[in-house]
């Protein structure tokens, strides 16, 4: 039987969705640890990964379903680097404090 | 019916010589530049000849037999070249319309036969004077395409195709002037070459201008049909079938002078007339056989050709023939003074060029434009002469061009010392050299002339002792007495360099012939129908006149041989002594009537000063490098307020992206609760409950 199709209403998967993203936002913005913000952006990777499902669901479109596939393999590959870069900015730089990366400026 | 004569093989054919040897003359063997560069002009030569023979033996049978022959080649012979894509014509603006087409008739066939035959002569003189220089390759194949542009300027059947061809020879003589362009004087020269060339092609510019507005047509053909019913000074000799174009059709007198002057002002600017002849003595900053070529047998004749060309306009204008006349007359005696005192060599055979050319003017003023081609012809045939015997000189010397330093070379290189003795007597007017027919026609043609052509004539023939006084002044000094210079060890020169001088000696001999009899006698025959008869004596008295005339040129030229051999070869020390004794004179004489400095004060500073301030300082400093500042400025203050954003903050960063996101959101949810009013409403409404 599926999830889907039991009584709780679409929009509550949405909001689940929405409050998840918002939640990544706000880790992004407040955590100082680049591997903490890392994760943040994950989250809110698989918030959307869920609104696509639902919606994917809602309209009996196979592409939402797709398209999370998609974005899953972008994010282990997306890992998969990042993570690389975090072991390399560490190596050399001492730090993982977002604060402290700010070399990117004029 | 015509047969083709594929006249457009003439110029593409040195052009393909440019092209090859230009691209590619740098890699190739030096045997296979000098092939390259040679065999072009020999195969255009050739093109040239075969249409000799066609148009000229066919004329010849017509007569003769007095029917039509089978492959007749009759003149004037235009080629026509349609573009299929661009439609038929080369320029199609309304009612501007202007064909791409080659026009042959008696004087463009003669130009051709003098530019590629001793354009030939010359490019196999090269072959030995230029040996053992760098950029062998590139000199040839400036010279082919100087040979391209001379013979479309020839060939041109219309005004503004005329122009391409006018404007080319004078980017082939820039190109060679400065052929050392490592010297610094011979970089000047070919700018100022170029520089005083444009004021005259302005003056042509503006004449085809007023030839469009006043005819709507530039072809030489239309134009000259418009006046098929009024004839001019000369009874007007028109081919083919033309239609009588209506007296209102005309230009009034004043813009048939106008017009006539502005041509005058661009004849004056490439042939090297008062008051623009200052950059052909710097012109011999270039390698001696281009300043035979370019500088004294074809591309300065230009001027006359065109002249000849629109003849039919200056017939129609006294006021404009008359101010050829002066000009030329002006010329012709100005620079034989200037050619007087001269020790450079070549210096003074180039002003012995503007003062020849002066005479041609001259015919050209007094309507015997036949008589300026004829001079033209020959000069092309002695001067062409003259300037590579003086290149074997040269050659000889090891470089030495001054004429004090020269003597004695009589034994040492006697071919070249007998080739450029033919052509010294044929330039004095010696009978029966060449110029001895040319000069005489012109003479004569002054003196018939009514009004001021007696004065015209006197200063011909004041020339004509000046030309013949500086003529063996150079022979005298360069090929007589003792040697003056010890360091160098003259040696004639090699085959290549002494066979075009034997051949144009032969020329400078006989060419004067076939202009022997009444009113140029065959010559004159066969010029008239593209130039016009030479205007004959009113009297019946012409032929004593003639005669007359004939001795005292002839007398006038052995006086200045005289005077020569007194000052130059008895009494050496004699021109210094009167030049100590009139200071003043030689000085002026010497200094070229300080011509160029005045125009330097006069004209050039000046003009540098008004474009330092005006051009550098206004226009360049002011007000583009205004613009440029306050675009640089505008750029630099905007980055400086957006650089803040740039903090290098990586939370920063994200919290601008989320920021935008939210904002793209809001923006399309007012989007969707249609425009701000309502979504506001909205928003009260939702806050409200």
């Amino acid at each position: 039987m599926n999830l889907l199709q039991q009584d709780v209403p679409l929009t509550y998967y949405l909001l689940l969705s929405a409050v998840l993203f918002s939640l990544g936002v706000i880790g992004f913005l407040i955590k100082r640890s680049l591997i903490t913000v890392f994760m943040s952006i994950e989250l809110m990777l698989n918030a959307v990964n869920l609104s696509f499902v639902t919606f994917a669901c809602q309209w009996h479109a196979i592409k939402g379903q797709i398209f999370v596939f998609f974005v899953m393999m972008v994010a282990a590959a997306e890992a998969a680097v990042g993570l690389a870069i975090v072991i390399a900015i560490f190596r050399t730089r001492g730090t993982l404090s977002v604060d402290r990366i700010n070399l990117m400026k004029l | 019916m015509n047969e083709s004569l594929h006249l457009w093989l003439v110029p593409l054919l040195p052009f393909a010589g440019f092209l090859l040897n230009g691209i590619l003359g740098a890699r190739l063997p030096r045997r296979l530049v000098t092939f390259i560069g040679v065999v072009f002009p020999l195969a255009s030569l050739l093109v040239v000849l075969n249409a000799a023979f066609a148009t000229l033996i066919t004329a010849a049978h017509t007569c003769e037999k007095c029917g039509p022959a089978a492959a007749s080649v009759s003149f004037p012979y235009v080629e026509k070249f349609a573009r299929p894509w661009l439609g038929p014509n080369w320029i199609s603006l309304g009612a501007l319309q202007v064909d791409f087409s080659l026009y042959l008739d008696q004087l463009s066939l003669l130009m051709l036969l003098v530019v590629t035959g001793v354009g030939f002569l010359i490019h196999i003189y090269s072959i030995g004077y230029m040996a053992g220089e760098d950029g062998y390759a590139r000199y040839f194949s400036y010279l082919n395409l100087f040979l391209f542009f001379m013979t479309v300027l020839v060939l041109a059947g219309n005004v503004l195709l005329m122009f391409v061809g006018w404007e080319g020879v004078g980017l082939a003589s820039y190109l060679l002037i400065g052929f050392y362009f490592t010297r610094k004087s011979a970089a000047d020269a070919g700018k100022k070459a170029f520089i005083v060339n444009r004021i005259g092609d302005f003056g042509f510019l503006i004449g085809i201008f007023l030839l469009l507005a006043s005819f709507g047509t530039l072809t030489f053909t239309e134009i000259a049909a418009r006046y098929a019913g009024f004839p001019g000074i000369n009874l007007v000799v028109l081919n083919g079938a033309l239609s009588l174009a209506p007296a209102h059709a005309l230009p009034s007198a004043a813009l048939t002078t106008a017009i006539c002057l502005c041509l005058l002002l661009g004849a004056a600017g490439k042939s090297a007339q008062l008051p623009l002849y200052v950059w052909l003595p710097d012109a011999m900053e270039g390698p001696t056989p281009v300043s035979a070529l370019i500088h004294a047998a074809t591309m300065v004749t230009a001027g006359v050709y065109m002249i000849a060309r629109m003849h039919v306009l200056f017939d129609h204008s006294p006021i404009a023939l008359n101010v050829v006349a002066i000009v030329g007359a002006a010329t012709a005696l100005f620079a034989a003074t200037m050619g007087l005192a001269q020790t450079d060599i070549k210096r003074v055979l180039a002003y012995s060029t503007i003062s020849q050319l002066g005479y041609m003017f001259l015919a050209c003023g007094v309507a015997a434009y036949s008589a300026g081609i004829f001079h033209l012809m020959t000069h092309a045939f002695f001067k062409a002469l003259l300037f590579l015997a003086a290149g074997s000189v040269i050659h000889a010397m090891g470089g030495e061009q001054d004429l004090r330093k020269m003597g004695g070379l009589r034994k040492e290189i006697p071919i070249t010392f007998w080739t450029m003795t033919a052509a010294v007597f044929a330039i004095a007017g010696f009978p029966p050299l060449a110029a001895f027919f040319s000069k005489d026609a012109i003479l004569y043609a002054a003196y018939i002339h009514g009004g001021s052509g007696k004065v015209f004539w006197f200063v011909g023939l004041v020339t004509a002792l000046l030309t013949s006084l500086y003529m063996f002044r150079l022979w005298y000094m360069a090929f007589f007495g003792e040697p003056r210079s010890h360091d160098a060890h003259p040696h004639e020169s090699p085959w290549s360099m002494l066979i075009p001088l034997v051949i144009l000696a032969v020329l400078s001999i006989c060419g004067g012939w076939i202009g022997l009899g009444d009113g140029l006698g065959r010559f004159g025959a066969f010029l008239a129908p593209s130039t016009g008869k030479l205007p004959q004596a009113a009297t019946g008295s012409g032929g004593v006149t003639e005669i007359i005339l004939t001795i005292v040129a002839v007398l006038v030229a052995i006086e200045g041989l005289l005077i020569a051999d007194k000052y130059y070869r008895r009494q050496p020390e004699r021109p210094a002594q009167i030049a100590a004794a009139y200071p003043g004179v030689y000085k002026v004489l010497v200094n070229k009537y300080y011509v160029d400095e005045f125009y330097n004060t006069a004209i050039v500073r000046p003009l540098l000063a008004i474009s330092k301030f005006f051009l550098g300082w206004v226009v360049d400093g002011a007000i583009l490098g205004g613009i440029a500042w306050l675009l640089g400025g505008i750029a630099n203050l905007s980055g400086a307020i957006l650089q803040r954003w740039q903090s290098g903050n990586l939370r920063s960063y994200a919290a601008w992206l989320a920021a935008g996101a939210a904002a793209l959101l809001l923006f399309s949810l007012v989007e969707l609760a249609g425009g701000w009013p309502a979504s506001m409403h909205l928003i009260s409404h939702v806050a409200g409950h």
